[in-house]
């Protein structure tokens, strides 16, 4: 599978005739998908689907900052969404994957966590965004990522007495998002750059890097993958083409409101 | 400019005292202690030994598997909880991967080779002192490697780049502040392990590679110091 991936890029394909730093044709954000859900979003990359929800909850903060809310971000890599996962307790994959996700959104701070406290010490929002793929094609990286801020995006908070959240009866007021993330992994298979990974491609590609930047170009996270190294000059050109490729991406969101 | 000058009075791409040793652990086949500052880790590699559950076994090559551990007592806040955590796992795996393009598993099918790497005491830069020690514990194993690794953490805080992070700059709250773990093989000058968090511009990422790179050549000097003391005889 490698040799015929590597040989239909020499010439200038991929395995469903994208060009490289082509992402799949059907990519697009749904919000609210997930009605109990305080905020929910489901991202489309071609065949691969991703559903993100955030849960709210009242809870003590962390000793470390006790005036921030929390936020909570974790993937289940589900057995339904791809034949090679398997129930029980989260593979490493699936932590890093999370792992990813969180850095991007924690990293560009994305959220004002500060408007995020309720009782200093006390009482804090915690934000818990879930994510779970449907289908997995290829490529969970970016999709999750993309999920998580757009359900973000779509949150409300529930009502709160002081003493009990009521969930069933939200208010109108919006997450204080002040930054949206968008992380785009390259990787790289041979000598190429691809971006929008197939799972035959990510299965044989040498390294990835997941590049998360904000709205004015800043790099906000970075995680290699893979097993082999890379050099400098591939670090570049895999950091200029997630810039590049970001654009797009965040077009399908719109802005922080 | 809120950060004028380094917390610990260092110039700004000084790394801390390192110190390293090999041949620590006399069970392991291979170990080795390095130290980066306050940051204290120990590896300890078992193996080529045969892999369990048998199911995980590939006949074609053997397994590298990282086991990266805080003491409960090794970090500045709370107790650290034993076993695993999601941190722990990542950490693990990434570590596992950068030390992978040096080692040739192909002599091992079928088996596996253990790294543990355990910390008595954290001043951030673990995941990096990790690598350096857990490469000198596999050399120390007598396993074929092309190269050996060296890792440091380079960052951004405020306007100033700075090498080698300790706890407290890794955790600046003044002023933005961004955190680049980087393994390099001193030999091919590839990178192995790349992971960042903070915001630093685009164009900032190449120079701080190259500190990273700079800087990895004094810790693979310590390494080859290390692990040369071990094989000395003494004839006198």
């Amino acid at each position: 599978m490698r040799n015929h991936i590597l040989s239909i890029l020499d010439k200038g394909m991929r395995l469903d005739g994208r060009k490289k730093d082509e992402y799949r044709d059907v990519i697009k954000v749904e919000y609210g998908v997930a009605g109990l859900a305080e905020g929910s979003a489901k991202v489309t990359m071609g065949k691969t689907e991703v559903v993100a929800g955030v849960k709210m909850e009242v809870m003590e903060p962390f000793s470390d900052t006790p005036n921030e809310g929390v936020i909570m971000v974790g993937e289940e890599l589900l057995p339904l969404s791809n034949p090679e996962f398997e129930a029980g307790p989260p593979s490493v994959e699936a932590i890093e994957l999370s792992r990813v996700v969180d850095r991007g959104i924690r990293e560009s701070h994305a959220l004002d966590l500060k408007q995020m406290c309720i009782t200093p010490g006390e009482k804090v929002w915690g934000v818990s965004i879930d994510i779970c793929p449907i289908n997995d094609a290829g490529n969970l990286f970016d999709a999750s990522a993309l999920a998580a801020v757009a359900a973000l995006k779509n949150t409300v908070f529930p009502s709160y007495d002081g003493k009990k959240v009521d969930y069933k009866k939200m208010t109108t007021k919006k997450l204080p998002l002040k930054e949206l993330p968008i992380s785009v992994t390259v990787c790289k298979i041979g000598k190429h750059f691809i971006v929008d990974p197939l799972s035959e491609e990510q299965k044989v590609a040498d390294a990835r890097l997941t590049v998360a930047s904000t709205e004015k170009g800043m790099l906000c996270a970075l995680q290699k993958g893979g097993i082999e190294p890379v050099t400098l000059e591939d670090i570049k050109c895999m950091v200029d083409i997630g810039l590049e490729k970001a654009k797009s991406l965040r077009k399908l969101l719109g802005g922080t409101k | 400019m809120v950060y004028a000058k380094r917390i610990d009075g260092r110039d700004w791409t000084e790394l801390r005292p390192m110190s390293a040793k090999v041949g620590v652990i006399d069970n392991a086949h291979g170990s080795a202690t390095f130290s980066m500052g306050k940051t204290v880790a120990f590896a300890a590699v078992y193996g080529p030994r045969e892999l369990y559950p048998k199911f995980l076994q590939d006949p074609k090559k053997g397994l590298l598997r990282c086991h990266y551990n805080m003491m409960p007592f090794s970090g500045a806040g709370e107790r650290v909880r034993p076993g695993p955590s999601r941190r722990s796992r990542e950490i693990s795996l990434v570590m596992a991967n950068a030390l992978l393009p040096v080692m040739d598993m192909t002599q091992f099918p079928n088996a596996v080779v253990d790294v543990f790497v355990e910390f008595t005491q954290t001043d951030a830069g673990s995941r990096c002192a990790g690598i350096c020690a857990a490469a000198l514990a596999l050399a120390d194993a007598g396993l074929t490697m092309k190269d050996l690794v060296t890792a440091v953490a380079v960052g951004k805080i405020d306007d100033k780049f700075v090498v080698d992070l300790n706890y407290e700059e890794d955790s600046y709250k003044e002023a933005e502040a961004a955190d680049v773990p980087v393994a390099v093989l001193p030999n091919s000058g590839k990178i192995s392990l790349l992971q960042m968090d903070g915001i630093i511009e685009p164009e900032e990422l190449p120079k701080l590679l190259e500190l990273a790179r700079e800087a990895t050549k004094k810790i693979y000097e310590v390494q080859k110091k290390a692990l040369l003391k071990k094989f000395e005889v003494d004839v006198s």
